[in-house]
């Protein structure tokens, strides 16, 4: 069943048009992330399906229900803020009693679930506290709670964890899938810049730039098929290396060609086949090259090396091409060694070099 | 590089001077400033504490030879306004009365005024806010003879209500700006999460936004109260016979005199005057200070 549905949608600021017929759908019990730089319009978006923007032009459904005029707390909505946004003058627990004292809630039934919110997250020995007195992980987990006592449907979230240092973010980021798993059939709706925070906590991902959906799909699709370049680039740290180039006919058979290196495209799924003599890019990510003394694509040097412990990344350069290269951390390379780079073309995505898509 | 434990190391050479021609210079400057500011004051307390024949000697300056409360006695409760002689305690509670619903009524005014325009972004706000602020920098002298005309065609010209309703209006345009701005800078997550949690214009307001306002309502309350008690033309012009505030009531004590000027009962009237605004200002010098700078620095 759906429990999101986004048809249409148009938004304008003034003469300024934001969105221009956007559509979406989520299924109930899925974790969407929607993804892209600062100014793509995520947070815009997310706004909308909370009621605290109007669309100018097309319908939002929650739950089976056009939702479109209604206010925010008549959306069967709850909403986690990246500056946490807790009342300052009141206490945790009344923090997290507002919205049901507001739609007038039995007190019994009020404690119960405030109780249960905070057991979840561990925040009972605070609830008496200011969020003044709490730190940034603290008032997010307060904020969350808030967030759970609502009994919502569907939970939004813009950039809950922006705000926090490294440490504290991938704590509460395991938290939430954790939480996401145990409530079940709660859909989830979250706003990120951060790639890691979209891969790992994803079901479906939505790329977005510009006010546009770049792509909208599972994060191994995402990560393994990205359908443009910017996707490709936006995608995967360190990032995926793009090598200019032309395809070339070998007979009946295609292959990609950048100066001096080749590379067969037998293994390659094109989506469309292309015609021969075509501008294209190739888009590899640093752990599908293999460095080696007998590659495909012979005689780079190393320029520099970034041991990350786990992995080790190597940027190797033969004058014209500069390409990321992850290996194992254990490995031990110096700069200054030739070495001859091996690739897959199964691995690896071409992108037509005028639109930016993958071919 | 390696790391030291126990022993300390000095900074070199000699600790700069602490004095310096400069400083000297500035402190100098300072206390001059400061006694120019202050000998009026200085003047006005010890004239009222002298009898007449003291100051008739001339020594403004001096200490009272001869220390008495009279002449304080005498403005507060005898000295002649005009033909009536009860002193000026009628017009400081007259003062009071004025004081205490305009402000409260100035104020509350205010801080709705600005929560709409800031966190509700109605259409035409920003116009709105720009007609209101145009308000504030029209002279007073023309609103006179118009509004008195209105008010009376009302029906409630010359009466308490009047003048409270007067400085209602001409403290809107301050007080709208200082709240818009101040709420401003409230995160807008905030209101959203409100919003979101079913808050509807005044829960909002009253519960959320009010409660974060405390800095903000002192320093209305600084400026309307100083504003209100100093106030003399609308004063004269709105409140009617029976409500003249203090400083109408001083300057006929000033100026209905007959025989001998009496300087000092003048001087005790003027400090009995000043006693509400200088309190405001010893009580809370730190928040009229954010305040003049609230008003001065946004907009």
């Amino acid at each position: 069943m759906t429990a999101v549905s986004v048809r249409d949608v148009s938004i304008a600021f003034g003469m300024l048009r934001v969105f221009d017929g956007l559509s979406l759908d989520i299924e109930e019990g899925e974790f969407v992330v929607l993804l892209g730089p600062s100014g793509c319009g995520k947070s815009t978006l997310l706004n909308a399906i909370a009621g605290l923007l109007d669309v100018s032009a097309g319908q939002i459904w929650i739950d089976g229900r056009n939702v479109t005029w209604d206010e925010p707390k008549d959306r069967g909505i709850a909403m986690v803020f990246q500056s946490y946004a807790l009342y300052p003058r009141m206490s945790v627990r009344e923090n997290m009693s507002f919205g049901l004292r507001m739609a007038r809630t039995p007190k019994a039934e009020i404690d119960r679930r405030v109780t249960q919110a905070a057991d979840l997250l561990q925040i009972t020995h605070l609830l008496d506290r200011r969020p003044d007195q709490l730190s940034g992980g603290q008032r997010q987990r307060v904020a969350i709670g808030r967030a759970l006592v609502r009994d919502a449907g569907v939970f939004l979230f813009d950039e809950p964890l922006s705000n926090l240092d490294a440490k504290l973010r991938n704590e509460l980021r395991v938290e939430i899938k954790r939480l996401h798993a145990r409530l079940g059939k709660a859909t989830m709706i979250y706003v990120t810049h951060d790639q890691v925070e979209a891969m790992t906590l994803a079901d479906r991902i939505v790329v977005m730039k510009e006010q546009k959906v770049q792509q909208i799909g599972s994060p191994a699709e995402i990560y393994g098929r990205p359908s443009n370049l910017f996707v490709a680039g936006f995608i995967g740290s360190p990032q995926m290396n793009f090598v200019r180039g032309r395809l070339e006919a070998e007979g009946n058979r295609l292959a990609f060609a950048a100066g001096r290196h080749r590379l067969p495209l037998d293994a390659y799924a094109f989506s469309d086949r292309p015609e021969p003599g075509r501008e294209v890019v190739l888009g590899v990510r640093p752990e599908h090259v293999e460095p080696g003394a007998s590659g495909v694509w012979p005689g780079f040097t190393i320029d520099i090396v970034e041991p990350m412990g786990a992995d080790t990344v190597v940027w190797c350069s033969d004058g014209t091409e500069t390409i990321q290269v992850r290996t194992s951390g254990t490995r031990r390379v110096a700069p200054g060694e030739g070495l001859s780079l091996g690739l897959d073309a199964a691995q690896v995505s071409l992108f037509a070099a005028d639109t930016g898509e993958r071919l | 590089m390696r790391s030291r434990s126990g022993g300390s190391t000095e900074p070199q050479g000699r600790r700069p001077r602490r004095i310096t021609a400069g400083r000297i210079g500035l402190y100098a400057f300072l206390l001059t400033a400061a006694l120019f500011f202050l000998l009026p004051l200085w003047i006005m307390l010890v004239t009222s504490l002298k009898p007449m024949e003291e100051i008739r000697l001339g020594n403004i300056v001096a200490l009272p030879a001869a220390l008495t409360f009279e002449a304080w006695g005498k403005a507060w409760s005898s000295a002649c306004t005009g033909l009536a002689c009860d002193g000026i305690s009628v017009g400081f509670w007259n003062s009071v009365r004025i004081l205490v619903p305009s402000v409260i009524l100035s104020i509350a005014l205010g801080a709705v005024n600005g929560y709409a325009l800031s966190l509700w972004r109605i259409r035409g706000a920003n116009l709105l806010f720009g007609i209101l602020l145009m308000g504030a920098f029209i002279p007073y002298q023309v609103f006179l003879y118009p509004l008195v005309r209105i008010f009376s065609a009302v029906g409630v010209y010359n009466s308490l209500s009047c003048i409270v309703i007067v400085h209602a209006i001409f403290g809107l345009p301050t007080m709208t700006l200082l709240f818009r701005n101040y709420y401003a800078g409230i995160p807008a997550d905030l209101f959203k999460a409100a919003r979101v949690d079913g808050g509807g214009f005044w829960t909002i307001f009253l519960r959320v936004i009010l409660p974060m306002s405390t800095p903000m309502l002192v320093v209305a309350t600084i400026l309307q109260v100083t504003g209100i008690w100093n106030d003399f033309i609308l004063g004269l012009t709105f409140a009617g016979r029976e409500n003249l505030p203090m400083t109408v009531q001083l300057n006929n004590i000033v100026h209905s005199t007959q025989g001998e000027r009496a300087y000092n009962v003048d001087m005790a009237a003027t400090m009995l005057a000043a006693l509400v605004p200088l309190a405001v200002y010893f009580v809370s010098g730190r928040w009229f200070v954010r305040g003049i700078a609230a008003g001065a620095v946004k907009g």
